[in-house]
């Protein structure tokens, strides 16, 4: 009997906790379904913003720049802003605050924005990109790039410090450089502008001066971002995160990248090059930067100049007796200098620190390319140091540098001048080296005093604005090897500085030879302004790197995380136009040390996977033979843990968990309130109810004893 | 929307039926086994000194029918509720601005429907009136056909279920979820509670202990 009664208890035992665990199942479930995204009723209720930039935060030692939002996001009415008198109702007339403003692009400015800046009764803003650009010209950079990380300073050439000489930028309105407490982002689809126009006009616009009623179309913005104040306090707590917590929440990631480099004759970068051997050092940017977070076309600022380089790099490897010049020369693609010069500067502290193959000492001369796509009726203005200059040793240097350049102009449709000796240089690459040794070098730009670029640092420098024009109805492919004027214009550049660099290097030969190639400089228009994913690049990349060529517009913005897009991009195609195609098996290729040869030590050899025939779908890989060579292009002050450096950049990024947009509708209070109604009439009806039931039931006793114990006849049979 | 809506909106459609709990169910803890497992009737008979269940049958299919409403409001709900505590409403796409509003009350009288529908099927398998359990089956098809051609309705939600029927509603000045979903689901129910009523009432007064019986221990 005990134990029957035990089996018994045992299968109720069972029973709950067999109910138990299916309730905890279905709760689980429960609360799962409620927290699953992309659900109907979220469909109902929210439209995401998908083709959207957020302006984010960037710290230096002293100062934070960008935007910021709360941590859920900033709400806010939507108020569509087309005309300057628009603004009166964000700011004072409208009924509802906080406001989240629709901008034109035209309307972009500096006074408009710290109107903005100065009112608490806006949640955000969102810019639509304006289409064609504006044609008073835009440039959120500074009048002054990269002032105080030049060579003029209070020291050196006080006269000209902090653009005293000229505004280099006088468009330059410095909007970036502001720091703003509520988030912006910027449009890029002119659909999606238009469903947030439809939405205001639906719901926000006053219907004949009455004040607009609820609902509201309104919009969020989520881009919170977690670092505060400057990068000394942003990596001192990221630090500390990382030393002792077991689950590191670093909040700023510090700006970096690498720097390509390559050599004409090839040098053993393992050990340091004869003390004796000259270099002349040929240099160019590849970077850029705009008021929103990973917008940088860049066009004229940074992709014309390191095309015309690249060019020129290959016409000069052309020449048969490149190998037996006296000099060598160094191509070297600057990564981060929108950013005080992250890359040359740490490129100048490895060769002071011995860290690199080539030492300051084996400079003999310095060429740089800054903007050279607008020049005005084919001039190209040389530019050079006026402090340095007055250095006897010097002078006659650079003389030759300019003479040089003059003499490889002649046939060519690109006149030389030079600018006022007593005029300052440009921001430049070479500034960098001129503060740490006095180097003849000339800088080659399009612009005399003020930049030619209206657009500089700017989501507006596209390939329009180097005017590059296809005809109508190309296929890619044959806009990839269409001819502009553009890529004839800069290829004519890329000749005279090929030239010149050949008779620097001691070349004696006859020059009129060397000439770049205008279509190759198409390609890599095409390929670095248009899209990268064309049949060219495919052909000259690693087999698995297919994520590195993508269909939307290329941008060149350093970002944080290593080897971006571009830096990888200018290596392959530095390696195909500059190396040479070697018999080598994969295995051999991959692994060049397996089989020693005292050679292979100064290339670098790359298995690209080569193009497709038109015939089959399989492509023909073949190896590279090359002196392309990556550096760390990282301020040298988070090396040396000086956070507050005034001496080197110390740009550095925040970190953030989520960043997106959306629109949606809100109602009003009353709506809100009148939700409550039901729920309160519900509590006052329950209990009269439930006591008018029991006192029902106590009305009939009769029933309570007949009804105390309930048999149930089917299971107690099953039971006996 | 916001909390008060959230709050709101819970409130109307689980209060009644939470109530209903608290009043005659929470008091004996076997109907709260019953409510959240169902049917536990042989552990319940096993538990028991003298063989005979301490509750009527009645009474089981009542709270096994809350039990099963609850559930079944919970999950039409919790998608909801999460979305009422964002910041928007529904709208944009141009459906009805009282969508939460409807579904609350929706989800409250489906917990009644399904409280009334455990009680007639208990009815009809115990009295063996088959046309009640056919009845029970045939209006809970009716109502879920009713929600999901009403989810299929004319709203400009492009991602939404597409190529449906078009409702027209004889009272064109309500929203179509009102007269065409919650309308029709109101009528079942109260056609089910005056049916459950004939039945027996449920509500058992406190206490009523079960005697010794000494017929069903052997």
């Amino acid at each position: 009997m005990a134990a029957g009664a035990g089996w018994r208890m045992g299968a109720g035992e069972r029973g709950r906790r067999g109910a138990e665990t299916l309730f905890r199942g279905l709760l689980f479930c429960v609360l799962g379904c409620g927290f699953c995204w992309g659900n109907s009723v979220e469909r109902k209720i929210y439209i995401p913003l998908n083709k959207t930039a957020p302006c984010v935060r960037l710290l230096n030692a002293t100062h934070q720049i960008g935007c910021q939002s709360s941590m859920n996001g900033d709400t806010g009415v939507i108020h569509v802003v087309e005309k300057a008198q628009d603004l009166k109702w964000v700011l004072t007339d409208g009924p509802h605050p906080p406001y989240m403003v629709l901008l034109d692009g035209e309307l972009f400015t500096r006074e408009l924005m710290l109107q903005l800046k100065g009112s608490s009764r806006i949640s955000g803003l969102a810019v639509a990109i304006s289409k064609p650009s504006p044609a008073q010209g835009f440039s959120p950079g500074l009048k002054c790039p990269n002032d105080g990380f030049g060579v003029y300073s209070n020291d050196y050439g006080p006269q000209y410090a902090h653009c005293n000489w000229t505004a280099w930028n006088p468009l330059g309105n410095g909007l970036a450089y502001e720091d703003f407490n509520f988030p912006i982002f910027l449009l890029e689809d002119a659909n999606e502008t238009q469903v947030i126009k439809q939405c205001y006009q639906d719901h926000n616009l006053p219907q004949n001066g009455s004040v607009p009623e609820y609902p509201l179309c309104a919009m969020q913005l989520f881009a919170h971002m977690h670092a505060v104040t400057n990068t000394v306090t942003c990596m001192r707590r990221s630090s500390l995160q990382t030393a002792f917590s077991l689950n590191p929440e670093e909040v700023c990631d510090a700006l970096s990248d690498y720097n390509v480099w390559s050599t004409l004759k090839p040098i053993n970068t393992s050990s340091k090059i004869n003390p004796l051997d000259e270099v002349i050092i040929v240099a160019t940017r590849i970077d850029s930067h705009s008021f929103f977070w990973n917008v940088a076309p860049g066009a004229e600022s940074a992709v014309a100049s390191f095309v015309t380089h690249l060019a020129a790099a290959e016409a000069l490897h052309k020449v048969p007796d490149v190998q037996m010049l006296p000099r060598n020369i160094m191509f070297t693609f600057f990564q981060g200098e929108t950013f005080d010069y992250i890359g040359s500067s740490r490129m100048v502290y490895d060769m002071k620190m011995d860290k690199f193959p080539i030492r300051l000492d084996n400079i003999h001369s310095f060429l740089e390319l800054s903007q050279v796509a607008l020049r005005n009726s084919s001039v190209l203005w040389v530019h050079t140091d006026p402090v340095s200059r007055r250095n006897d040793s010097i002078q006659p240097q650079v003389e030759t540098l300019v003479e040089a350049l003059i003499n490889s102009s002649v046939g060519a449709n690109v006149t030389l001048q030079e600018v006022g000796q007593s005029q300052p240089l440009p921001p430049s690459s070479f500034q960098r080296f001129l503060r740490a040794k006095s180097i003849p070098g000339v800088v080659l730009a399009d612009h005399r005093t003020s930049f030619q670029n209206r657009y500089y640092q700017s989501m507006y420098d596209t390939a329009e604005n180097i005017l590059m024009k296809y005809p109508e109805g190309l296929s890619p492919e044959e806009t990839l090897d269409y001819v502009t004027d553009t890529a004839k214009s800069l290829a004519e550049v890329a000749t005279v500085v090929a030239r010149a660099l050949y008779q620097l290097a001691g070349g004696t030969g006859n020059t009129s030879a060397i000439q770049a190639d205008p279509r190759t400089v198409s390609r890599m228009l095409y390929g670095f302004l248009i899209k990268t994913n064309n049949s060219w690049f495919q052909s000259i990349i690693k087999q698995d790197l297919k994520g590195l060529l993508g269909d939307e517009l290329p941008q060149h913005y350093i970002a944080v995380t290593t080897l971006v897009n571009t830096t990888q991009l200018v290596q392959y195609v530095l390696a195909n136009l500059t190396g040479t195609v070697v018999n080598f098996t994969k295995e051999e290729c991959l692994n060049p040390e397996k089989t020693p040869n005292p050679e292979k030590e100064m290339y670098v050899y790359t298995w690209v996977q080569g193009s497709r025939d038109p015939n089959s779908t399989s492509r023909v890989p073949f190896c590279v033979q090359s002196t392309v060579h990556l550096t760390k292009a990282a301020s040298p002050a988070f090396e040396l843990k000086q956070w507050g450096s005034t001496e080197y950049s110390t740009w550095t990024e925040s970190r953030w968990k989520d960043i997106r947009a959306r629109i949606f509708l809100i109602a009003s209070k009353e709506l809100e309130d009148m939700v409550q109604l039901p729920f309160l009439l519900d509590l006052m009806l329950q209990p009269t109810v439930f006591t008018l039931a029991g006192t029902t039931d106590s009305a009939l006793p009769s029933l309570q004893e007949d009804e105390a114990c309930w048999r149930i006849p089917l299971f107690q049979a099953s039971l006996l | 929307m916001t909390l008060a809506v959230f709050f709101g909106c819970s409130f109307i459609a689980f209060g009644p039926a939470l109530g209903l709990c608290l009043f005659s169910v929470v008091r004996e803890p076997l109907r709260v086994i019953i409510l959240v497992a169902g049917k536990a009737i042989e552990g319940l008979v096993a538990l028991s000194e003298d063989g005979c269940s301490p509750i009527s049958i009645q009474q089981m299919a009542y709270v096994a029918g809350l039990g099963f409403g609850l559930m079944s409001g919970a999950f039409s709900m919790i998608n909801l509720l999460a979305d009422a505590l964002g910041p928007g409403t529904v709208g944009i796409h141009g459906d009805s601005q009282l969508y939460f509003l409807t579904s609350a009350f929706m989800t409250m009288v489906m917990i009644f429907l399904h409280t009334f529908w455990g009680i007639l099927f208990f009815h009809g398998c115990e009295t063996q009136r088959w046309w009640e359990m056919v009845a029970v089956i045939f209006t809970h098809l009716i109502v879920s056909g009713l929600g999901s051609r009403v989810r299929q309705a004319p709203s400009q939600d492009p991602e939404g279920p597409s190529g449906a029927l078009s409702l027209s509603c004889s009272l064109p000045a309500l929203p179509a979820l009102w007269c065409c979903q919650l309308g029709p689901t109101v009528a079942f129910s109260a056609i089910s509670f005056l049916f459950s009523v004939i039945g027996g009432p449920p509500f058992v007064p406190a206490g009523g202990r079960c005697p010794g019986a000494p017929a069903a221990r052997e």
